[in-house]
């Protein structure tokens, strides 16, 4: 049960080819195995979503996941949301709408929020809200985080 | 200093980059090679005597290195207090791993080391521990019980007191008397807490990784308990994510890496994971107070009398008495009271050990002494705004010394006009409307109220802080603080305040915090005072470096110190324009050891500044809240919320804002959803984020903010108060006093949280006590 297997995942891009137990969470494989610390875990159990990725363009959460389940699939996490040095407008937003103090969940809410934004560019307020509140921040009080990401999602319309 | 309007600007995080791009360090980050994981095994039971522990199992687990229970480590020192110790309390303290007996689900039994942490915990649930029952007590106002044989489980009657109690009752016109409960919750920060302990046997330098919040203290407390010099322990604070009074104090976990990465020769990595967070991590704010007060025929104040109850918990951990004590020092927010008695029953429970949260005592006594206001208004009367006006300290009165003492030090409000900030809050609120249009929705059969609640806080604990500023030969420079980070801005802070003294642009600034290999004193990051100290400190700092610079610019330039500025890192003359300039930079090559042109000038550009200061400040504010009760769910949703708050002097009103913000959704948590439950056994009912509520997006409404600058401290040149705490201190009690406005019960709310069990109860008329649930 705790013999450990060859895979590899493919994080933003990045063939990693790792050896894991099959009961290795897919965020403990990212952070562990990658080397990728962005992606955070705050609860472990399915709740706070500060441990949210994108897989294949869906926003999952990484602690409710084993590693062993993603061989093949396109995992994207914070660390491949900037262009280079030139940031994703999300990160931009974030930073010129204060949508984050000590940036602990920050990760979870930008991937979140990329997620929702790539399929849905028009989403109203009210199911945006809806969605977002599906994460956690102890920090914010949500207003600002609300704010950066409508400002994108208003950017993309015009655009 | 020149007017570079650089503080008061609402400028950019210069910490954003790195947490946006997932380049933070957090201490779940921090690994270093051949580390071992720690497992804690903890305690299944609220109390018991330890019969037996059998590790046999655990450690003969592949990849196991050592399991440790008390016997292993005798020498351990029980986790001290932080302002040093103290012999009545000693008794009280908490082992690093259970001695004889365990007190509360989650007390600390056993410790795993391993070469994973899924090896560590497969080890730990193979540790086998035999307990032999023991009577619980869960309620601080039941009848005490024994702590231990013979010792009884109220550690202390925590008291305050002045004039004569008796004489001001017997001539009162009205007595008010109420029985008020507030409930056990705590910070929950979405980062739990990690520790990581290394030994360096080349330098014998005991190193501590994952600190927070008073790195500074707590060497010295390290010190204390391992018996080390505190020169050969350092602690490394990274990215913090959420501090709130919880994380950063000591606990057996940072202990127990410490000893175990000398023991083993390893360096040991201890990672919570959220069900040991909320049965571990310190929970806060459970009181019961019965208060009376006696008013005249005006309802103005003639006294209070409050006894209460503080649940402590298990333990007594870093902090003492303290939160028992200033709930007596502060209780009496912004009135006058000519007579005031408190008694606190601090009494230990078998509960996860208690201690501070984000305002701590104020959330509480701000929600008993409004409640109390409220009740005298409406037995005399008076509207919620007349009470208090009648009653609020007066400008004239400032600064206003109570004979009390909070936090070490005497009550002395430093500055504050209170009732301007309530007229200038009532206006932006639009108060009469709101009330007008309260009345029609309620005749229509809405269920809505609209609350207010006047607060006293304090901030910038002090006596004296330091920071060093560093001129670098590239112009870059560094602020050295012994101030700590909780993810509030305070790189930012401290950058804007350097910058505009020295005259550098504050990206060119870095900011250390939280290293103790750094810079020798630090008071951390507590109290709200990281800005208005550590700020003071490094203003004092660079302005000493900007003398220095500007002496050896004038000789460079040949010109009067006078005729001088610094613009953007450059000395530039101010009489000539486009004149000849001088980079800082060039400056501090100038001042290098061996330079020539130093001429006996102290080597560097660069200077230690020091801010000493007498007493805590004291910011007030005003909440008030429009909320709306839904009858069929017993839900309450907040429809309006105004923060009024003057600050003294806001150096980055952003920041200010998102503090406010901030600390009113945990108020909102408190006031509403967050509640540690506990069986009659003693089993801890909240140990998920699916049983214990913190609010999320759908439930927090933007918060209104009115941000004054009306009474700037008289405590320190800046002027500043800090803000941490604004936010949440009187949500509680506002958000109580405006659901009593919807369902038309005055007074119904005598407990918090408001859960929707607890008001369709009263809805539907039955009242029953707290923890009948
Ligand atoms: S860590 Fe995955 S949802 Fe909290
Ligand atoms: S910014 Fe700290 S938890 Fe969201």
């Amino acid at each position: 049960m705790n013999e450990k297997v060859d895979l590899t995942l493919t994080v933003n891009g990045q063939r990693h080819a790792i050896r894991v137990e099959p009961r290795k969470t897919l965020v403990d494989a990212i952070r562990d195995d990658c080397g990728q610390t962005g992606t955070h875990a705050g609860c472990e159990h399915g709740v706070c979503g500060a441990c949210t990725i994108l897989l294949d363009g869906e926003p999952v959460r990484s602690c409710l996941m084993f590693a062993i389940q993603c061989e093949g699939r396109d995992i994207r996490t914070v660390e491949g949301l900037a262009n280079g040095n030139e940031l994703h407008p999300l990160q931009q937003s974030f930073i010129d709408h204060h949508a984050l103090q000590c940036g602990f969940c920050t990760p979870g809410f930008l991937m979140l929020a990329a997620g929702v934004l790539r399929k849905r560019p028009d989403i109203g307020d009210e199911e945006l809200i809806d969605l977002l509140s599906s994460n956690l921040c102890r920090c914010t009080g949500y207003a600002n985080i609300i704010k950066a990401v409508k400002a994108v999602r208003d950017g993309l319309a015009q655009a | 200093m020149a007017e570079r309007g650089i503080i008061g600007k609402s400028l950019p995080r210069l910490e954003d980059p790195p947490l946006v791009t997932g380049r933070g360090r957090f201490a779940a980050d921090i690994n270093f090679p051949h580390q071992l994981h720690m497992r804690i095994v903890r305690s299944a039971m609220a109390h018991a005597r330890i019969v037996s522990i059998d590790a046999e199992a655990a450690r003969a687990l592949p990849g196991v290195v050592a399991v440790w229970t008390a016997a292993d480590i005798p020498d351990a020192s029980p986790v001290d207090f932080r302002e040093g110790p103290n012999e009545k309390l000693a008794p009280y303290r908490q082992h690093v791993l259970a001695r004889e007996a365990v007190r509360y689900v989650g007390d600390p039994v056993a410790a795993v080391f391993a070469e994973s942490a899924y090896v560590a915990e497969d080890a730990a649930d193979l540790v086998a521990v035999e307990y032999e029952e023991l009577p619980v007590v869960l309620a601080a106002d039941a009848p005490p019980g024994e702590f231990s044989p013979g010792r009884s489980t109220e550690a202390t009657l925590v008291r305050q007191d002045y004039g004569d109690i008796d004489a001001a009752f017997a001539a009162a016109h009205l007595v008010v008397e109420l029985d008020l409960s507030v409930g056990r919750h705590t910070g929950v920060p979405m980062e739990t807490r990690g520790a990581i302990g290394r030994y360096d046997a080349a330098r014998d330098v005991l190193e501590l990784h994952g600190a927070a919040k008073v790195p500074h203290k707590n060497r010295d407390s390290l010190g204390r308990m391992l018996g080390r010099d505190v020169t050969g322990i350092h602690l490394y604070e990274s990215h913090v994510g959420g501090g709130f009074g919880v994380r950063g104090e000591l606990y057996p976990e940072d202990i127990l890496v410490l000893m175990a990465a000398m023991r083993l020769g390893r360096p040991v990595k201890w990672i919570e994971d959220r069900r040991e967070h909320l049965m571990a991590t310190n929970h806060s704010r459970q009181q019961r107070h019965r208060i009376r007060a006696a008013v005249d025929a005006e309802g103005r104040l003639l006294a209070i009398d409050n006894e209460f109850f503080h649940d402590q918990g298990a333990y007594i951990r870093t902090h003492g008495t303290r939160v028992a004590d200033s709930t007596c020092g502060l209780l009496p927010g912004p009135y006058r009271l000519p007579v005031y008695r408190a008694r606190g029953h601090f009494r230990l429970t078998n509960k996860t050990p208690a201690a501070t949260y984000r305002s701590p005592s104020r959330y509480e006594t701000n929600f008993v002494r409004e409640r109390v206001m409220d009740e005298i208004g409406r037995r005399l009367g008076l509207s919620p705004v007349d009470v208090r006006r009648r009653n609020f300290l007066a400008k004239e009165e400032m600064p206003f010394a109570r004979p009390l003492a909070a936090l070490g030090e005497n009550v002395v409000y430093d500055s504050g006009d209170y009732a301007l900030l309530l007229d200038k809050a009532l206006a932006a609120f639009r108060w009469d409307e709101v009330q007008a249009d309260m009345a029609r929705r309620r005749a229509a059969g809405e269920m809505v109220g609209a609350a207010l609640a006047v607060f006293v806080e304090k901030s910038g604990l002090g006596p004296t802080d330091g920071a060093r500023v560093i001129v670098d030969t590239t112009g870059a420079v560094e602020v050295v603080t012994g101030g700590a980070s909780v993810g509030q801005g305070f790189e930012t802070v401290v950058a804007q305040v350097c910058a505009e003294t020295l005259g550098v642009d504050y990206d060119r600034i870095r900011v250390t915090h939280g290293r103790t290999d750094r810079i020798e004193y630090g008071l951390g990051a507590h109290a709200s005072r990281a800005t208005v100290m550590t700020a003071n400190a490094t203003a004092a700092a660079a302005a000493r470096v900007r003398a220095k610079a500007l002496d050896v610019a004038a000789e460079m330039m040949q010109a009067p110190i006078e005729a001088l500025d610094i613009v953007a890192g450059r000395v530039v003359r101010t009489d000539i324009e486009s004149g000849p300039s001088v980079a800082l930079g060039e400056i501090a090559r100038n001042l290098a050891p061996s330079a020539k042109l130093r001429n006996g000038r102290e080597p560097g550009l660069s200077s230690d500044g020091w801010f000493d200061t007498e007493h805590q400040t004291y910011p007030y504010g005003v909440q008030m809240a429009v909320v709306k009760v839904d009858p069929e769910t017993g839900g309450v949703a907040v429809e309006r919320m105004l923060v009024g708050y003057d600050i003294g002097r806001a150096i980055n009103p952003m920041l200010v804002h998102g503090q406010i913000a901030g600390g009113f959704a945990q108020g909102l948590g408190g006031a509403l959803y967050e509640e540690f439950r506990y069986s009659e056994t003693g089993d801890p009912l909240s140990v998920t984020f699916a049983d214990y509520l913190i609010p999320t997006a759908s439930e927090v409404p933007e918060v209104e903010i009115l941000l004054t600058e009306d009474a700037p401290s008289p405590c320190n040149p800046l002027g500043i108060k800090g803000a941490g705490e604004s936010g949440i201190a009187a949500v509680g009690a506002v958000i109580a006093s405006a659901v009593d406005e919807a369902i038309g019960i005055p007074g119904a709310i005598t407990e918090l949280p408001i859960t929707p069990q607890r008001l369709k109860r009263i809805l539907a008329g039955i009242r029953r006590p707290l923890a009948a649930e």
